[in-house]
């Protein structure tokens, strides 16, 4: 943009700036205005608009200040909506229409112009054309060859806004995109005979022209298809990088139209084709984030650069320096493209229909004449002429301005009431069903075998051929190994199956809660018994498919299955916002940190609701209860060291505070006896969770108060907080929203705080209601622990000096019959470092 | 095609069979003589085996389902019938025929739900879905994957619930594909 304002004035820079951010607002105003986009293609406003800021820079500045320079379209814009182009060529109905393409593209353009040029050139002699339009046949000719390509732009622009039938489609948009490589070639040509003159032309002359017809189409083509090569190994190996991806995508293609610009090769067949082949591979290859990135990105930029291009034609209208104006040769132009458009496009489709399998009906030939758009490539392409050489430039710039505008403009605008008149075969905008899919590729299989009895070589069988050697060989080498095991109508069955579930959040809502199901590709399904959400329907019915797209990033089925399982679990229990949170957005970064954060959340969240309970009825203790805290924080850390400290004085003031705490109304928050309780009561809950809870537990479980029935211990892990929680005592009577303090809770305080866990443990102790019945569970646990089993070495008993270990094994919990569960897991995080301090004391 | 009438007069029943189907002699002869060549016994009749000696079709991954499809009738194919039977499915099809090209759509019809349909109940069920599916697949998905894919087509293609593909819904499930487009094959040169 700012190289295009290549105005002197600094102050004139900032006007256009200004017009350009303001025709912007104004173009996205008209995408979304209705009633403007059904009746005027969006092409045509951005013409306009180019016109009305034109004739403001122009009365405002006297000279027009920019216009679409030829250097910028071709190495920016244009290349930008061929790569989109491109890339998201449907590969399928490209190829099934190749020859029709290729006919229309070749044979029709050179029809085009060789007629246009010839017909120009007799209307000039019958005196139809000025005088002051100094041009000799070979002039003639080379405006034809530029002036007589279908444009791709132009095509895209109006043809996505009529819908016309995909083969139609195809057809028209095909051949704008393969003609370039006989445009180049012909405008080479001509170029260079009128360099040298055009007495000096000999016969082997045109021979060459031809042969570099072949080589600027196929080399073209195969700078594109190497490319295209390249570009899948490549991301086949970026699997650590995801990063990358889109920039590699977007890089590679566009090195392969510049890479063929740099050789005077077909640029923009090379870029359709490098798009084309990689296509395939490089979205197998990438992540579900990169290929939505390279998506929209090359849509943006495409719809971008397709909006500056019409603008600056617009815009370069306006320039009364720039052309010359002659009315015959105007018309004559306009009246001999149209027609030789539509006798060539008569002509080819009679001789396609006699090999076409669909022949093409009139409705379609008329849609493809009147279809056949020129647009910013001719007129790059004429402003590129050297006026020197070529007389009578200014004249075709002017012609080809008006050409261009007509089709554009009046063709683009009528062009849908046409066909919607002709009733033309619309696209229908619908999904493809599992159904179609797999019938699809089973009729590929039939006619191949058709043809096979039949005794032919025909189009079934060379793909079917093509696909054994894909499959065979390309995929093996440009395909990730996890992809290239999975079928292609696997993949897409996974498509339909997260699109179904996508749609049904976004029209239902509520997924998990929604008891009746029915998806929209699905088709009188109202309801399906026993399946209560989608991510149990989809379970069941895909082993892999789960709502949070997590199948595309080739996870091993083991952790999809795992995370399913908690997903499902987290689905209807207290932490599900976070939880959602975390599996949408954790997957990538933080996969490792993903168990330790889900239960630090758990256990924050069970702090919280325990000192809400007691929250209310206590008043003193601050202190203790900051210094609880910390030492709760101190344990906590001491876990993460693994020491192994845990010395039964503690264990048995605590289980007092707990008990006391029931009774005692004046308890403050007392975040860490809130703590320890809670954890009592849900020893089990997460076998998987890291190791801080874990010994947290352990910690507890012989304080184990007389407990409330603790819940079973399921089997899966991931399961268990929901029910434990509900099992809590206290839970029903959470009112209020918790307060925030038990963030706090799970930082972990330095070493150093020990003192001041030292003098909390002892507050307790004093404090507490019933000292006495805390003393003595204080020796039969350590009594039970004892018989229980082996102790390890560093195990003190209590009432040690400071710095004694003690690990609570495995029978001693089974012989603590106030934690009759068992709890394997558990046990690894037993290991508690205390101080000891508060062990002397008792 | 210079089709000399002394070959022509190798098929019996020329002018008839011209007259039925609308093939040209050329046609005629073409296929006749692909018939000749197929038939490699000079049994006068094609049988499986014909077929199964072709390279492509033993290539074809559902190669021998398709020859099943054909032989269903349990008859052995004889020549005329073999035109015939072209002709027979075009019509069921509904395709055109009768211009110079004789474009067929043998499979799209009852062939292609002959494909999957074993028992010739005029259903398909599940089982002989997974069973064309693990012929096409191969080895690439898993069994489970394999399950949960016919039991989703099952399920959006099964009108009536009766947990199968009848012929009507396998037809509505494919109505809006170009199956004269996708299904057609242009076999007579």
């Amino acid at each position: 943009m700012v190289e295009l304002c290549s105005s002197e004035e600094s102050d004139s820079d900032a006007v256009s700036l200004c017009f350009q951010s303001l025709f912007f607002v104004l173009a996205v105003l008209f995408h979304f205005s209705q009633r403007f986009t059904t009746v005027v293609p969006e092409s045509c406003m951005l013409i306009l608009l180019g016109l009305v800021l034109g004739g403001v820079v122009l009365i405002a500045n006297k000279k027009q200040l920019y216009q679409l320079e030829p250097s910028l379209f071709f190495l920016f814009l244009l290349p930008t909506i061929v790569g989109d182009a491109g890339y998201f060529m449907p590969a399928r109905l490209f190829f099934d229409n190749l020859g029709a393409i290729l006919t229309y593209a070749v044979v029709g353009t050179l029809w085009n112009a060789f007629c246009t040029g010839f017909s120009l050139y007799a209307a000039k002699l019958l005196g139809f054309i000025d005088e002051h339009v100094q041009a000799e046949m070979l002039d003639f000719l080379l405006f034809g060859a530029l002036i007589s390509a279908v444009d791709p732009v132009a095509v895209l622009a109006v043809f996505e806004e009529v819908h016309v039938n995909e083969t139609l489609f195809i057809i028209v948009f095909g051949e704008s995109l393969v003609n370039d490589a006989v445009t180049v070639v012909l405008y080479k040509v001509y170029i260079s005979f009128v360099e040298v003159g055009a007495e000096n032309v000999q016969t082997a002359d045109y021979f060459k022209g031809v042969a570099s017809f072949l080589i600027v189409s196929i080399g073209g083509t195969m700078v594109g298809l190497i490319f295209a090569v390249i570009l899948g190994f490549i991301t086949r190996f970026t699997k650590k990088v995801r990063i990358i991806e889109p920039l590699l995508v977007f890089l590679m293609v566009y090195l392969a139209y510049l890479t063929a610009e740099l050789f005077s090769l077909s640029a923009i067949l090379s870029m359709t084709f490098c798009g084309i082949g990689a296509n395939k591979y490089v979205e197998a290859n990438i992540s579900q984030k990169s290929r939505t990135t390279v998506k929209y990105t090359m849509k943006t930029l495409a719809s971008i650069a397709e909006t500056i291009i019409f603008i600056f034609l617009g815009i370069s209208a306006v320039d009364k320096s720039k052309w010359a104006w002659d009315t015959g040769l105007v018309s004559c132009t306009l009246v001999f493209i149209l027609i030789f458009r539509a006798v060539g496009v008569v002509g080819q489709t009679w001789v396609l229909n006699r090999f076409r399998l669909v022949p093409l009906e009139k409705i379609d030939q008329v849609v493809m004449s009147y279809g056949g758009l020129r647009g910013a490539v001719a007129f790059a392409l004429v402003v590129l002429l050297d006026g020197e050489q070529v007389k009578a430039k200014d004249y075709f710039v002017a012609t080809t301005i008006v050409v261009v505008f007509f089709t554009v403009m009046f063709q683009g605008l009528t062009i849908k009431p046409l066909v919607k008149w002709l009733k033309v075969p619309r696209a229908t905008n619908r999904k493809p069903t599992i159904n179609e899919e797999i019938h699809e590729r089973a009729f590929d299989h039939i006619l191949t075998a058709v043809e096979d009895i039949a005794g032919l070589q025909g189009y079934h069988h060379w793909r079917d051929k093509w696909e054994q050697f894909d499959k065979n060989y390309l995929s093996k080498l440009l395909l990730r190994k996890s992809v290239y095991r999975k079928s292609e109508l696997w993949e897409a069955y996974q498509k339909i199956n997260i699109r179904d579930a996508i749609s049904v959040i976004d029209q239902g809502g509520n997924v998990l809660t929604s008891a009746r199901l029915s998806l929209p590709s699905m088709a009188s399904r109202a309801s399906f018994p026993e399946v209560t959400n989608v991510t149990n329907y989809l379970r069941e019915n895909g082993s892999g498919v789960c709502l949070d797209l997590q199948v595309i990033d080739n996870i091993p089925g083991a952790k999809v299955e795992e995370d399913m399982e908690t997903h499902h679990v987290l689905a209807g229990n207290l932490y599900k916002p976070r939880r959602r949170y975390q599996s949408h957005y954790s997957r990538h970064f933080m996969p490792l940190g993903e168990q330790e954060r889900q239960d630090r959340e758990v256990f924050q969240r069970n702090m919280r609701s325990r000192m809400e309970t007691f929250k209310s009825t206590r008043y003193k203790r601050h202190k203790k209860e900051r210094s609880l805290k910390k030492v709760r924080r101190i344990s906590h850390r001491n876990k993460r060291d693994s020491l192994s400290l845990c010395s039964d004085p503690v264990v048995v003031p605590v289980e007092t505070e707990d008990k006391a705490e029931h009774s005692d109304p004046e308890k403050d928050e007392d975040v860490g006896i809130t703590f320890i309780a809670r954890k009592a009561e849900t020893p089990k809950q997460r076998p998987k969770s890291g190791k801080t809870s874990l010994s947290l537990e352990g910690c507890q479980i012989p304080l184990l108060p007389p407990p409330p029935p603790a819940p079973p211990s399921p089997p899966p892990a991931p399961s268990s907080p929901t029910s434990e929680d509900s099992h809590l005592p206290w839970k029903g009577s959470l009112g209020s929203p918790p307060p925030c303090v038990s963030l706090e809770a799970t930082k972990i305080i330095p070493v150093d705080l020990q003192q001041a866990w030292n003098q909390s443990i002892s507050s307790l102790e004093s404090i507490s209601s019933p000292p006495a019945p805390a003393e003595p569970i204080h020796p039969r646990v350590s009594a039970l622990s004892r018989l229980g089993g082996p102790r390890p070495a560093s195990y003190t008993p209590p009432g040690s000096a400071a710095g004694s270990t003690f690990s609570i094994g495995p029978q001693w919990q089974a012989n603590q019959h106030l934690s009759p569960e068992p709890r394997e897991v558990s046990l690894q995080g037993f290991l508690i470092h205390f101080k000891s301090g508060e062990a002397t004391k008792h | 095609m210079g089709s000399s009438s002394s070959s022509r007069n190798k098929i019996p029943n020329a002018q008839e069979l011209m007259r039925q189907t609308g093939f040209s002699s050329a046609h005629l002869l073409r296929l006749h003589d692909r018939f000749e060549s197929l038939d490699r016994d000079n049994r006068g009749y094609l049988s499986p085996d014909d077929f199964e000696a072709l390279g492509g079709l033993a290539m074809n991954p559902i190669g021998g389902r398709i020859i099943e499809a054909f032989f269903s009738s349990g008859i052995p194919w004889t020549f005329p019938p073999l035109s015939g039977f072209w002709l027979i499915s075009v019509q069921l099809t509904e395709t055109e025929t009768k211009k110079e090209h004789s474009k067929s759509s043998p499979a799209a019809g009852p062939g292609s739900s002959n494909l999957y349909d074993l028992d010739r109940d005029g259903k398909i069920s599940r089982e002989e879905l997974l069973q064309v599916l693990r012929a096409m697949l191969g080895l690439q998905v898993t069994e489970e994957q394999l399950q949960s894919i016919a039991e989703r087509a099952i399920q959006e293609a099964d009108l009536d619930k009766d947990d199968a593909i009848s012929f009507d819904e396998f037809k509505k499930s494919l109505e809006k594909m170009d199956i004269d487009t996708k299904m057609s094959v242009s076999f007579l040169k």
